[in-house]
């Protein structure tokens, strides 16, 4: 805890991560597979190539290709860029978690990384003893965990339950209890992905305070979020990724306001969205989100006219039975913020999902009343209070300053928000405000 | 090889996993501990009924139980250090994914389990000793380090396995089996001296051969069979380097596969 020298305290160079895609969903084997695949992959290979077809099926993947940059000490920056331009994956190289194919990184000074909240709780454990088992996880001395414990308690709001076995623990207790461990680390490096989006909104609040006092600290803070505002909020430098290229590296303002304009472009309107690399482990494990799609009526490329009823698709392959299984979808704005969300199960809507199935999901809104403007939608695969898929921003659509019933321009004035509700004024004269003579 | 002192510098991350292996495994049990001496314990019966009682195997000229437990107690302590190493990747895939660590953090922290399970199931032992009114000798200071010895052979094999589950899950149902059938291979049940003299020196290059005899032989009293314990701790370094440079040499490509 000693270098506060100024200079360089990560110098990545030519970084590269390549993953085969293609050839296996899951990546281990049983040794009869192996063997199989031995005989048979090059033979199916073979008769692909002659019918044509592209080699996609074993094609390395390049999730992060020729990336370099230097980070000096003490600053804090954010990396945005759209699901799968390779943040999480620079985030995991950087920690150390999985080894670059190419291409060096050098770091100066104790490295923490935040890649998901509350890493390594064990349900069984009480409160305390997971603060113990999380702390030591992410780098922290026995010591200095027992001197801080208070401290971390307190932030944590959740002293009464100390002694409870976690899963008997609420999601925002949890999360609360997870944060506030990592909260507390000291290193001179802190590498967080994207866990601010868990939590109720207060708290949220509190987190990126802590961040913040963290980054005032004169410590080094990498920093990956689809939300813009806490982005620009928080960091002094932005790195934008796109297909796993750095796309640009300079200011907070310029690198999400290039990430707004030129990644959020709904330049489709169909996002397939089978390869992306979940954040969390158990995200797609039981169900894939695969294909999320908007459809306007009009059939116009880049989205709906105002009041015109937004229609979505979502499909999704369920890896084994899955009962109740409901679709989210939620709209945001593209701060991140979220807008509105529609759950299937609320509206009394869930299937009992076979396995190795796929299933399209329809959704119509009737007369939205989204102001014109640029939105994104976020799908999730639910079953019951677990989410077993989620991609947050999934793709972006537009609602056109055309009122679809008249077909009349229409542009809400500056900053009027992004909703417009029907309502009715009246209007009541109650007197003069002059104050009446007095009375004979 | 091994960076021992980033080992060292996680030294509490160590005690923290087995730690919480050993509070996970016997929370909501009624027996708590007690399941690492019963286990043993229960086996000693049954072994005492089959094989001392039916079989008649010999025992070297004690009771057939404080023999088969002084036997036991290292294969015990052997065997659920490797099943419990070999799936310990797998089972802290979402610790390893998103953390750093020497991973070998992991496959030592299940051998660390079973020394508790050790510590607490040598306790009959005593007790037995001092229930058939055997003499306690200065060989039993040896013990420990017969211990030592199958540790060594515990990590290196049991991180070999580790790694390999990670790729080949066949060995989920390869280990349990295979530990089964080594026992029958390692003098547990009967005596390196019911075997013919020419076998006993290739049956010591399994490791728990020597340290099995040696073991029993120091808390029984006697001297240790000090050529057999010679080969089987030669073994014994062999798996430990092998195993390691296994694992090392895979080990960054774990979190692309686990």
């Amino acid at each position: 805890m000693s270098s506060n020298a100024v200079g360089p305290v990560i110098v990545v160079e030519h970084l590269t991560k390549e993953y085969m895609l293609g050839a296996r969903a899951r990546g281990y084997t049983t040794l009869r597979e192996a063997a199989v695949m031995a005989v048979s992959a090059p033979i199916r290979r073979v008769q692909r190539l002659a019918r044509g077809e592209s080699d996609v099926g074993t094609r390395p993947f390049r999730a992060l290709d020729d990336v370099s940059f230097t980070i000096e000490s003490g600053s804090v920056v954010g990396i945005v860029g759209r699901n799968g331009a390779g943040k999480s994956t620079l985030l995991r190289t950087l920690s150390r978690i999985t080894e670059p194919t190419a291409g060096s990184i050098a770091i100066r000074g104790r490295v923490a990384s935040l890649l998901e909240v509350g890493t390594g709780f064990h349900p069984e454990l009480t409160g305390r003893e997971n603060i113990y088992l999380n702390g030591s996880l992410l780098g922290m001395r026995r010591s200095e965990i027992t001197r801080k414990f208070d401290e971390i308690v307190a932030f944590s709001e959740v002293e009464a339950f100390l002694d409870t076995p976690v899963k008997r623990y609420s999601s925002g207790m949890y999360v609360r209890l997870a944060f506030a461990v990592a909260a507390h680390l000291e290193p001179e490096i802190l590498i967080v992905d994207e866990v601010l989006a868990v939590g109720d909104a207060a708290f949220q609040q509190k987190c990126l305070g802590k961040m913040q006092d963290v980054g005032r600290g004169g410590r080094t803070v990498l920093f990956v979020s689809h939300n813009m505002s806490a982005v620009s909020r928080l960091c002094s430098r932005g790195l934008l990724l796109r297909h796993g290229r750095l796309d640009f590296d300079g200011s907070t303002l310029e690198a999400v306001t290039r990430y707004l304009a030129e990644e959020q472009r709904p330049d489709a309107l169909r996002w397939e969205t089978a390869g992306l690399r979940r954040r969390l482990d158990e995200y797609g494990e039981l169900a894939r989100l695969t294909v999320v799609e908007v459809r306007p009526a009009s059939g116009a490329m880049t989205g709906f006219r105002f009041g015109e009823d937004l229609r979505l698709s979502v499909t999704f392959l369920a890896t084994s039975n899955i009962h109740h299984a409901a679709i989210g979808v939620g709209i945001d704005d593209l701060f991140g913020a979220r807008i509105v969300t529609f759950n299937s199960d609320e509206a009394g809507v869930t299937l009992t999902a076979g396995r190795e199935q796929v299933y399209t999901v329809n959704l119509c809104i009737p007369r939205p009343v989204l102001n014109p403007g640029r939105y994104a939608v976020s799908c999730a695969v639910l079953s019951g209070a677990r989410i077993l898929d989620f991609l947050p921003q999934a793709g972006f659509f537009d609602v056109q300053p055309i009122r679809a019933d008249t077909g009349e321009h229409f542009e809400p004035s500056a900053g009027a928000g992004p909703v417009r509700l029907a309502c009715s004024w009246e209007i009541q004269p109650v007197g003069s405000s002059m104050i009446p003579a007095s009375v004979p | 090889m091994v960076d021992l002192r980033e080992l060292w510098e996680f030294r509490e991350l160590l005690y923290f996993l087995v730690w919480r292996d050993v509070k996970v495994r016997y929370k909501q049990t009624v027996l708590g501990a007690l399941w690492a001496v019963l286990q043993p314990a229960l086996f000693m019966i049954v072994f005492t009924l089959i094989f001392g009682r039916l079989a008649h195997l010999p025992s070297e000229h004690v009771p057939y139980p404080v023999f088969v437990y002084a036997g036991l107690l290292p294969w015990t302590f052997f065997a659920s250090a490797i099943a419990t190493s070999s799936m310990s990747l797998v089972n802290n895939a979402s610790v390893i994914t998103k953390i750093y660590f020497p991973r070998l953090i992991v496959p030592l922290s299940a051998v660390g389990v079973g020394l508790v399970d050790l510590a607490v199931a040598s306790a009959l032992m005593v007790v037995l000793l001092a229930w058939y009114h055997l003499p306690i000798t200065p060989f039993i200071l040896l013990g420990p380090a017969f211990m030592v010895g199958v540790m060594l052979a515990a990590i290196g094999i049991g991180a070999l396995l580790a790694a390999l589950t990670v790729t080949y899950r066949d060995f989920r149902y390869v280990v349990p089996f295979a530990v089964q059938l080594g026992m029958y291979a390692t003098p547990v049940v009967y005596g390196v001296g019911s075997i013919p003299e020419r076998w006993r020196v290739p049956l010591a290059l399994n490791p728990m051969t020597g340290m099995t005899e040696g073991f029993r032989a120091s808390v029984l009293g006697h001297a240790p069979p000090w050529t057999l314990v010679a080969v089987s701790a030669v073994t014994a370094c062999i798996s430990l380097a092998a195993g390691i440079a296994y694992f090392q040499r895979v080990e960054r490509r774990f979190v692309d596969v686990v």
